[in-house]
Parts: structure tokens; C-alpha cells; sequence
């Protein structure tokens, strides 16, 4: 057993609103610099929609992530022979078109402009060339609430292997559905990105496993981005290195939420530490698609089994974020309610942000129903909820429903719960039945409950005591430094010499 | 007149190479230290894809068998002048060296066109990126021109170019090897050297960080906040 700490993430799908707070808060603090306004390191998606780059989950586009070949883990984009062959030109990269050319308007011209018989306009200035730009063809969030769209959402590509049906259902007018689905880095246990690079440049923390790209030792190579499935690695087009979420690392180590954490109006997002076993990050990213799941939930460590807390602490781990690993929100929708999923694990880069999927919106198959709660099937709805079972799937579960099914199932069963006790339209026995039937206790809906709907900031975000000050101290004697300019960077971020 | 030509001949072959390879040692020796975020290849594919593969794929396969010609002949000569003792062999070799020469001036001139006509490239393109662009079609210009009006080349370099080159590694610069060469032919080692002067401070340092440890390292890669860095597994 290997034991390492991994600063994990839970994004709750019910209760995002789609509000873009997230991704403002991202882009103000890291992305709005030259050659990065077109990134969006954290971005909410409407889903089923084309997503950002577009399309990022066709993989037959774009070659990301992990593929099993011959008992081996090969990754889809590159390997070290094609690597040097296609060093001078990736053919797996993305381009500006896949994403948008990131634009400003010309502000000026409204104070400037010479007096005449019509009013002055703002046109869009392309922020690459600074040229005026005739059409504006994408941009951040393009099809931000297009669920039903025949361009968009039809084109999602979780959409493949839905019966047509339920693909009809997803367009019919008046029952169309959407739901949110924000995205960030999800600091993989087996990330393509690191292994892709062939500088070198990009690596997991050993300490709280955050994915970096080390911005000296990137040589624009471009691999990463390729290989990386969910898109999460973006190429400055102007310093000529690749950037990517840092699970504002300044901010952690310092005891704060990452700024979309932070932000979260909805207040969807945990984060807390999940100790895990290393030594079988390549077993288990092998595995075939429907062991996936269980596997990945088996290689993360129960904190409080005094064998794994001695190893841990064999591993350096300090008592700190062993104790911080205990008191995880995340360990408790991941691994003891089992209510978060990983997105898309079939990529096999063992994602550490998870993902409860959403319940709302149910019932609107039934015509002018509700709810009959007496009926035999307590659950029918989910089973023929709005979302189709197969489309989250899709997204949540390798293409297989039964983990999805348990999480909605849950999540359903507790809201029965709770509705026997503050409202009482529902007896108690049969809320109790239905707790049951979705493998929960009383005590764990309202546990559940709890963290889903009462939580406070100190209950979703538990952030591990970083350490990282004594050891600059210990290693490092700070009047070295004295007025001087500081650690780190002493030149900006310029292009070239 | 005689003497003002030996003059300019000792600084043009046996001063300027030295300059040229001390620059190249110590600018580029001092910017890695002080400016290695510099260090970048600065690719521009992401801007534009497709005349990204046309120009910069012969290119590079182009010019890296060039070079690695020069390279060979440069060390075995004896064995180049062997090989070419067969005429046969020779138009082989003379012949594919002429291809591989093409296929750089075209991969070059498409990288020219590319940087000039797309917008988005030519915001990209210093100044310095056009200086190495006119070196580099001055080079290979100068080179196709020698291959194809003296010929056999290959043969010739064995007897001139090396030795000459060999007199430079051993600080003993004679340059009476190529005072007598034609004009193309100086100017192709003269801007050669000029290349390697301005190497350093351009984007060709790119060269300098090939990533080859890539090959042998694991596929992740960890690294512990005051710990030597280190690889662990995962896929292949």
C-alpha cells in the first residue's frame, strides 16, 4: 500500500443554477492575460450540448485520454515513437477554431465617432490580431441553454447509443431538458496529460496531488492538450506554454476555497482530501468499463482504518491531513454514499472530481401527472425521468445505468424522506420503505440531507493544512532573500527573448 | 588587392567561426539560466493547422537529414569518398541529399507564405522569426545552387570542407582549403556561421530541449515539495 493525499472535488449537479459565477471568478484571478482570453479553465456547460472546445467528448475527434490495448494502458493521442515523429506537427491538437477567437468591441468609436444621422457602433475587434472581425462564430458558452437545439444540443455526443425514443423525448417542444454541468481540471489519478508531455513539464503534487504544468520546462510541444479528454489544458497562443487549472493552489496552501469554490452561488462544490492507494493507479485504470467505477471507489482509502493512517503517516502524511481526510465531504459522497460519480471514467485517466448526478428535473414523461407516491414502483419517475437513464450514463457511468440508477434512486429516497418529516403528505413507513429499497438509513438521509442542504462553508470545503511555509523555512533562510524581488518568476510572461 | 581579399578571407573563415560558435556557447548557456521560460518552440499550430502541416513537416524532415549529411561527411570523409567510389552510389547519394534539399526550400517557403498571408500567424512572427527565415532561404538557396552547379559535392567536401572544418576544431584555422572556392560556396559556410551567431537569441534554441528523457521515463510524474523529483507508473 502507497499512500497518497489527493485534494478531491464534488460538484453537486442539482444544485447548480448555471449562473457562470465559477467561471468569472476563474477568468478575473487567472485567464485574463494575452494568449489566454479564450481559456476557461473552469467552464459550466448545458447539457445535452456540444460542450467547450466543441464536441470535447468525441473522442474520435479529438484522441484524448486512455485506451486498453492488449492488456496494456496506451494513451489515444500519442505514444514515444509517435511522439517523435509527430513532434513538429500534433496531428491530434485542437486549433482556435475548435474553441473561438476571443474578441473585444471597439469602445472608443462610442466617445469617437464623428457626429452624423446614426449612432455610432461598438464592432468586435478580434483580441489576436486586433483586427475588426466580420462574424463572431463561437464563443465562451455558445450554446449556453440551447437544450433542444437542433445545431447543439443534437449534436452532444452522449447522445450516440440512445434508442430514438428517448432521443425524441429530449427534443419534443414544451418537454425539452437541460441541466448544468460546470467543469474543471479533475487533477486525475492517471492523468494523459502528464504522461503525454514530452518535456516533462507537467506533474502531479506529491502532497495534495494538484496537476501543474511547470511553466519553465514547457516547450510548447502540445501534447497535453491533445491528450488531455476533458479538454483541460489549453495552449497560450501567445507565450507559447500551456496553462491549466491550478486548483488555485496560492489559495489552498493559504487555507482559502478556490475561487469557483468560493464563488458557487448555488453552493454545489466540496472539496476535501481522499487518501488513496497509488500502487494501483495502472490496475485499476485497466480495468474493463463497467468494473471502473467500483474499482476507483475501492483504491480510495478508508481514513479512519488504523492500517491505512499508518501508512499514511509512513508516507509523510501529516497528522493534519489525515485528520482533514476524515472530516472529507467528498469521502462521504464518493465512497460512503456512493452518490458521486467520476465524468466519464471511461476515459481511464481516473478523474478526481466527481459528480452527483442531477434528479430535477423528474416526471414530465406523464402527462399532466404528479407524483403518485402510492404506486407499487416508488422510483418509477427516475425511470422515466426527463433525462434519459442512458444519456447520464453516458456521462457518469461508462455508458452503464446501475450507478447512476443508485444515485438518483438515493437522492430520491431521501427527499421522500424529508418530506415525511416536514411536510407528512407521505407516511413514515412508507419513506422508510423507500430508504430501503435505495440502500440507506435514516440516519444516513439525514446525513445526506444535512451536507446537501445545510451546509455550511466549513462543512463543504475542508481544506488540508499545507505545510509548504515551514519547509521554505527549513530548507531556506528567508533573509537570503531580503529586498530582493521575491521567490519565483522576476520577468513576466513575454513571448520569446 | 591580393592581400585585402587574404584579409577579409581570415576574418570571414577562421575569425567569424569562433565568434559564431562562442555566441551560440555562452548566450545560449546564459539564457537558459536567466530566461528559461524563454526556452519554448513557440509553435503556432494551434492558430492555424493545415498549412501548419505542409510547411513545417518537410521542413524538419527536410533539413535534419541535410544536416545529418553535412554531420556524417564532416566526420567520415574517408569512408563518404569509399561509398562514392562507384559512380552509382554516388548519384544515389548525390541525388537523395538534392531531394531531401527541395523538400526543406519547399516546407521553408510554405512556412514564409503561412507567416505572411494568416493573420493570426503574422501577429505571432517577430523579427526575429523573419532574420532566421532569410538565413535559412539564403542557406538552403546557396546549398541547391553548389549541389547543382558543382556537383558531386559529396565527394568534394570530403577533400575541402572537412579538413577545413577539422582545422577549426583544432584552433589551427587554415584557410587555405576554402579561399579558393567559389563564391556560392563561401557564401554557404559565411551564412551558415551567421546562423549559428544568431542561433541563441532566436526561437531555434527549441533545438537545444528536444525532450528525448521522454523515452525512457515513466508515463506520471510526481513531484514532492523538497524531494528530488520522481516518476511513478500508470499506462504505457
Amino acid at each position: 500500500m502507497n499512500v497518497r493525499s489527493q485534494i478531491a472535488m464534488v460538484f453537486h449537479l442539482d444544485k447548480c443554477i448555471g449562473c457562470h459565477t465559477c467561471s468569472i471568478a476563474c477568468k478575473n484571478v487567472w485567464t485574463d492575460r494575452k494568449g489566454t482570453e479564450y481559456m476557461w479553465w473552469n467552464n459550466v456547460e448545458t447539457k445535452p450540448g456540444t460542450g467547450f472546445p466543441t464536441q470535447w467528448e468525441n473522442q474520435d475527434k479529438y484522441n484524448g485520454g486512455w485506451v486498453t490495448f492488449q492488456e496494456k494502458l496506451e494513451l489515444r493521442s500519442t505514444s514515444k515513437t509517435k511522439t517523435v515523429f509527430n513532434i513538429f506537427h500534433n496531428p491530434h491538437q485542437p486549433s482556435m477554431d475548435d474553441y473561438y477567437e476571443p474578441w473585444t468591441y471597439d469602445y472608443q468609436h462610442l466617445f469617437n465617432a464623428p457626429e452624423g444621422n446614426d449612432q455610432p457602433t461598438a464592432i468586435p475587434l478580434s483580441l489576436v490580431t486586433g483586427k475588426p472581425m466580420e462574424t463572431i462564430e463561437a464563443g465562451p458558452n455558445w450554446d449556453d441553454d440551447l437544450g433542444g437545439s437542433p445545431v447543439y444540443a443534437a449534436n452532444d455526443p452522449n447522445l450516440k447509443n440512445l434508442p430514438e425514443d428517448q432521443r425524441d423525448q429530449l427534443f419534443a417542444i414544451e418537454r425539452l431538458v437541460y441541466f448544468y454541468f460546470p467543469r474543471i481540471c479533475n487533477h486525475c489519478l492517471n492523468p494523459s496529460c502528464v504522461a503525454a508531455c514530452p518535456s516533462g513539464a507537467l506533474y502531479k503534487r506529491g502532497e495534495d496531488g494538484i496537476v501543474l504544468v511547470d511553466q519553465q520546462r514547457c516547450r510548447a510541444w502540445r501534447a497535453c492538450v491533445a491528450a488531455c479528454p476533458y479538454k483541460k489544458v489549453f495552449y497560450n497562443w501567445f507565450t507559447g506554454k500551456s496553462e491549466k487549472c491550478i486548483l488555485c493552489f496560492p489559495r489552498l496552501e493559504t487555507g482559502q476555497a478556490p475561487a469557483c469554490f468560493h464563488s458557487c452561488v448555488g453552493r454545489i462544490r466540496y472539496l476535501g482530501v481522499l487518501l488513496y492507494d497509488a500502487e494501483r493507479i495502472e490496475e485499476v485504470a485497466k480495468r474493463p468499463d463497467i468494473e471502473l467505477i467500483d474499482a476507483h471507489r475501492a483504491m480510495i482509502l478508508d481514513p479512519h482504518d488504523p492500517e491505512v493512517i499508518a501508512a499514511a503517516r509512513t508516507n509523510g502524511i501529516s497528522d493534519g491531513v489525515i485528520e482533514s481526510a476524515q472530516k472529507s465531504p467528498v469521502y462521504q459522497f464518493v465512497k460512503v454514499w456512493k452518490l458521486a460519480l467520476p465524468p466519464h471514467i471511461e476515459y481511464r485517466t481516473l478523474p478526481m472530481l466527481f459528480y452527483v448526478p442531477p434528479l430535477s428535473p423528474v416526471m414530465a414523461r406523464r402527462d399532466g401527472d404528479t407524483v403518485d407516491h402510492v404506486s407499487d414502483n416508488l422510483f418509477h419517475d427516475i425511470d422515466e425521468s426527463r433525462v434519459p437513464m442512458q444519456f447520464l450514463a453516458n456521462l457518469f457511468g461508462a455508458g452503464h445505468e446501475g450507478k447512476v440508477r443508485y444515485a438518483l434512486a438515493k437522492q430520491k429516497a431521501v427527499r421522500l424522506y424529508r418530506r415525511a418529516v416536514t411536510v407528512g403528505d407521505i407516511t413514515m413507513a412508507m419513506a422508510e420503505r423507500a430508504l430501503r429499497e435505495a440502500d440507506c438509513t435514516v440516519d444516513e438521509a439525514e446525513e445526506i440531507y444535512r451536507l446537501t442542504s445545510l451546509c455550511t462553508f466549513d462543512d463543504r470545503f475542508v481544506i488540508p493544512p499545507a505545510q509548504r511555509e515551514q519547509a521554505i523555512e527549513m530548507m531556506k533562510d528567508p533573509h537570503e532573500h531580503r529586498q530582493g524581488a521575491g521567490f519565483g518568476f522576476l520577468t513576466g510572461p513575454r513571448r520569446g527573448l | 588587392m591580393d592581400s585585402w581579399a587574404h584579409y577579409l578571407d581570415q576574418v570571414l573563415f577562421a575569425v567569424l567561426p569562433y565568434v559564431a560558435v562562442f555566441t551560440l556557447i555562452l548566450v545560449t548557456i546564459q539564457r537558459y539560466r536567466a530566461q528559461r521560460f524563454s526556452y519554448s518552440s513557440l509553435s503556432s499550430q494551434f492558430l492555424e493547422n493545415r498549412q501548419h502541416f505542409w510547411g513545417l513537416v518537410p521542413f524538419h524532415y527536410g533539413i535534419l537529414t541535410i544536416i545529418a549529411g553535412h554531420v556524417v561527411a564532416f566526420l567520415i570523409p574517408r569512408e563518404i569518398l569509399a561509398w562514392n567510389s562507384h559512380p552509382l552510389r554516388l548519384y544515389i547519394l548525390e541525388l537523395s541529399a538534392l531531394v531531401f534539399a527541395l523538400m526543406t526550400l519547399i516546407g521553408l517557403l510554405a512556412g514564409m507564405v503561412r507567416r505572411w498571408t494568416n493573420p493570426k500567424i503574422r501577429i505571432v512572427t517577430s523579427a526575429s522569426d523573419w532574420i532566421i527565415y532569410l538565413l535559412l532561404f539564403v542557406q538552403i538557396v546557396s546549398g541547391i545552387y553548389v549541389a547543382v552547379f558543382y556537383p558531386w559535392g559529396s565527394s568534394w567536401f570530403s577533400t575541402s570542407a572537412a579538413p577545413y572544418l577539422w582545422s577549426l576544431v583544432k584552433l589551427n584555422p587554415d584557410v587555405s582549403f576554402v579561399a579558393s572556392m567559389p563564391h556560392m560556396v563561401k557564401l554557404h559556410i559565411i551564412n551558415a556561421f551567421l546562423l549559428i551567431g544568431f542561433f541563441p537569441f532566436t526561437r531555434l534554441v527549441h533545438i537545444l530541449v528536444i525532450p528525448n528523457p521522454y523515452l525512457w521515463r515513466k508515463p506520471q510524474v510526481v513531484r514532492w515539495y523538497g524531494k528530488p523529483k520522481e516518476t511513478a507508473g500508470g499506462g504505457a
